[in-house]
C-alpha cells in the first residue's frame, strides 16, 4: 500500500484497484466506502466516481477506467484528484501487476 | 448525535469538484437520509450491575421481552445485508448478557464490526487477551471522572478502580487505541487534561461526549450540566485538541462560539443515526428513548430495513426542517439549533434553541416529559453512586492510576498542576 499520495497525474498510466479490505455501499449521492482494517469511512460523492472506482480492478490503467466510464478528458484531473484522496486513505491501492 | 464515531474529524470527502453533475455538500445528502445508518447504536440489554445517575436508557433491570440470541443473530444478518459496517453496542451493561461474547463473534464473522461500551467490570486479563486478538472489535471504557471522587459520584462506588483495572488489562494484552469515554459534566470539565493523560497512559483514545437530559439524565441535568463558562472552556479545549480527541460530533451546539468543531455538525437522528433497544424498538437516536421518537420495531414485518427506510418518523426527520426562532440567529448555520433530544427532555420546543445555547437564547425549560420506560433498579445496588464531597480531599501528588507502572514517564506527575 502506498504510504503517500502519488502525483495525481501519474496515476493515469497506473493499474489500481479498490483495496481488498474496502466495501462500497451504494447511496443516493454515490457510495460510502468503508475500510474494515482502518475503520475509515469515506464518501464517493458522485455515481460517476463510484463507476470509475468499480472499474479500476479490471482496467489496465486508471485512464482506461475513466474512458470506460465515459468521463470526458477535461474532467480527468478532477477525478485523479479524487482518486488520490482515496489512495491517501488506503481505500484504493496500486496493483502490482504492472 | 453521534456520527462518524471512528474518526476524530470528518475526512475530506473524495469528490470530483469540477465533474458534472455537481456533487453538492455531503451534509445536504445526509439531511435527506441514507439507505442505511452510518452510526447504529444497539443497546443489547437494559440489565446493568450499576445505576449511574445520568444513564441515558434508565438501565438496571433486564426487560423480559429482550431479543433472544436467535433474534439478535437474525438482526446481525440484516445489518450485514444492509452493509452496516459497524455497530456500537451498549446497554445497560452488554457483557452481563450470557450470550454477549457469542453475539460479538457472530457479528465479526458476518462483517459487522463492533465497538462496545462497558464499565469494565468484566474485562478480565483473559477477556482482554481475546479482545486484543479479534479484528473488528473495539472496546470503550466509561469513565466520568479523572479521580475516583468525581467518577464514583456519578457511576458508583468502585467504578473508577474497575475502569482503571480494565484499561490496564487491555493495555497489557496489547489492545491498541481502545476508547476511554467521558460524559462531560460540571464536575469534570476542569479535569480534561487529566483525562487526556489517563488515556495516553493506557494507550487509549479519549472520547468526550455531551451530558444529555435523557433517561435518568433528566433527574441530574440541573446539577450536572456544564455551566456557561465551562462550555466555553470545553469548546476551547476541543479546538486545541480536536484532532486527537473523539467526540462523536457530540458538541456541535458549541460551534456557535466560532469555528466549527471537527465533524459534520449536524443532527443525524433518523438520517444517519439510530438506536435499536433491547426489545427491538428503533428510536431516532441513542438520546431519544421516548415514544415520540419511536419509529418501529425490528420484530415487525419487514424488520429493521423497513423501519429505517419507510417509517413515518424517519421520513419526517429527513424532510426539510424548520429552524424556528433559530433561523434568525447568526450562528444557525453552525449549530443548526442544537440537539433535538436535549430540547425535548428539557421541555423546550424542538424548533427553538438548545437548552445550552451558547448565545444565551435558550427558552425557559418547560414541563419535562415523563419517561417512556424506566428500568432502574428498585432495590439497593452494590456499586451505588457515592454522595459528592468535592475538594474535601486534595488529589494525591501521584495519581493512583500511574502507580502500577513506576517506570512510566507520567509517574509522579500531577496532571494539570
Amino acid at each position: 500500500m502506498p504510504t503517500s499520495a502519488p502525483v495525481a497525474t501519474s496515476m493515469l498510466a497506473e493499474p489500481w484497484r479498490l483495496d481488498g479490505s474496502v466495501a462500497l455501499r451504494p447511496e443516493p449521492f454515490g457510495a460510502l466506502a468503508y475500510h474494515f482494517g482502518t475503520r475509515r469511512l469515506s464518501f464517493l460523492k458522485t455515481p460517476e466516481l463510484v463507476d470509475v472506482v468499480r472499474r479500476l480492478e479490471h482496467s489496465p490503467t486508471v485512464q482506461d477506467a475513466l474512458v470506460g466510464a465515459g468521463v470526458p478528458e477535461p474532467h480527468w484531473p478532477a477525478y485523479t484528484h479524487a482518486l488520490a484522496g482515496l489512495a491517501r486513505g488506503g481505500m484504493i491501492t496500486r496493483r502490482d501487476d504492472a | 448525535m453521534t456520527i462518524l464515531e471512528e474518526r476524530p474529524a470528518a475526512q475530506a470527502p473524495a469528490r470530483a469538484p469540477t465533474a458534472p453533475p455537481s456533487p453538492g455538500k455531503l451534509v445536504d445528502h445526509f439531511e435527506k437520509g441514507l439507505d442505511a445508518p452510518i452510526c447504529l447504536t444497539w443497546e443489547l440489554t437494559y440489565a446493568c450491575n450499576l445505576s449511574c445517575v445520568h444513564c441515558l436508557s434508565s438501565s438496571g433491570r433486564r426487560d423480559p421481552r429482550e431479543l433472544s440470541t436467535d433474534e439478535c443473530k437474525a438482526l446481525i444478518d440484516e445489518f450485514e445485508r444492509m452493509q452496516i459496517f459497524y455497530v456500537n453496542i451498549g446497554g445497560g451493561e452488554p457483557t452481563v448478557r450470557p450470550d454477549f461474547w457469542e453475539l460479538l463473534d457472530y457479528a465479526v464473522d458476518h462483517h459487522v464490526g463492533v465497538k462496545f461500551s462497558t464499565n469494565g467490570f468484566r474485562i478480565t486479563p483473559e477477556r482482554a487477551e481475546k479482545l486484543a486478538a479479534t479484528d473488528y472489535v473495539d472496546v470503550q471504557i466509561s469513565l466520568d471522572g479523572a479521580t475516583a471522587e468525581v467518577n464514583d459520584h456519578v457511576r458508583g462506588a468502585g467504578t473508577y478502580d474497575a475502569a482503571m483495572r480494565a484499561m490496564g488489562n487491555l493495555q497489557a494484552a496489547g489492545m491498541k487505541d481502545f476508547k476511554m469515554s467521558v460524559v462531560c459534566t460540571r464536575h469534570n470539565i476542569g479535569q480534561l487534561d487529566e483525562f487526556k493523560a489517563i488515556a495516553d497512559h493506557f494507550g487509549a483514545q479519549l472520547r468526550l461526549t455531551r451530558l444529555r437530559p435523557s433517561g435518568r439524565g433528566a433527574d441530574v441535568w440541573k446539577e450536572l450540566h456544564p455551566l456557561p463558562e465551562q462550555q466555553r472552556e470545553l469548546y476551547d479545549w476541543l479546538v486545541a485538541h480536536g484532532e486527537s480527541v473523539l467526540t462523536g460530533d457530540s458538541f456541535f451546539h458549541l460551534s456557535a462560539y466560532g469555528d466549527a468543531l471537527p465533524g459534520l455538525n449536524l443532527c443525524g437522528a433518523g438520517r444517519v443515526v439510530c438506536l435499536v433497544d433491547p426489545v427491538g424498538d428503533v428510536y431516532a437516536c441513542p438520546f431519544a428513548i421516548h415514544e415520540q421518537f419511536l419509529a418501529g420495531n425490528v420484530r415487525s414485518v419487514g424488520g429493521f430495513d423497513q423501519v429505517w427506510k419507510h417509517s413515518d418518523l424517519f421520513l419526517d426527520l429527513r424532510s426539510p426542517q424548520t429552524g424556528g426562532a433559530c433561523t434568525m440567529c447568526s450562528a444557525y448555520d453552525s449549530c443548526r439549533g442544537g440537539c433535538m433530544a436535549a430540547k425535548f427532555f428539557t421541555g423546550l420546543p424542538l424548533d427553538g434553541p438548545d437548552p445550552e445555547c451558547v448565545k444565551g437564547n435558550a427558552g425557559t425549560p418547560g414541563a419535562v416529559p415523563t419517561s417512556s420506560g424506566d428500568h432502574s433498579h428498585t432495590g439497593p445496588v452494590r456499586n451505588a453512586p457515592v454522595p459528592l464531597t468535592l475538594l474535601t480531599v486534595r488529589p494525591p501528588a501521584s495519581p493512583s492510576w500511574a502507580k502500577p507502572c513506576a517506570e512510566n514517564p507520567l509517574a509522579g506527575l500531577a496532571p494539570g498542576s
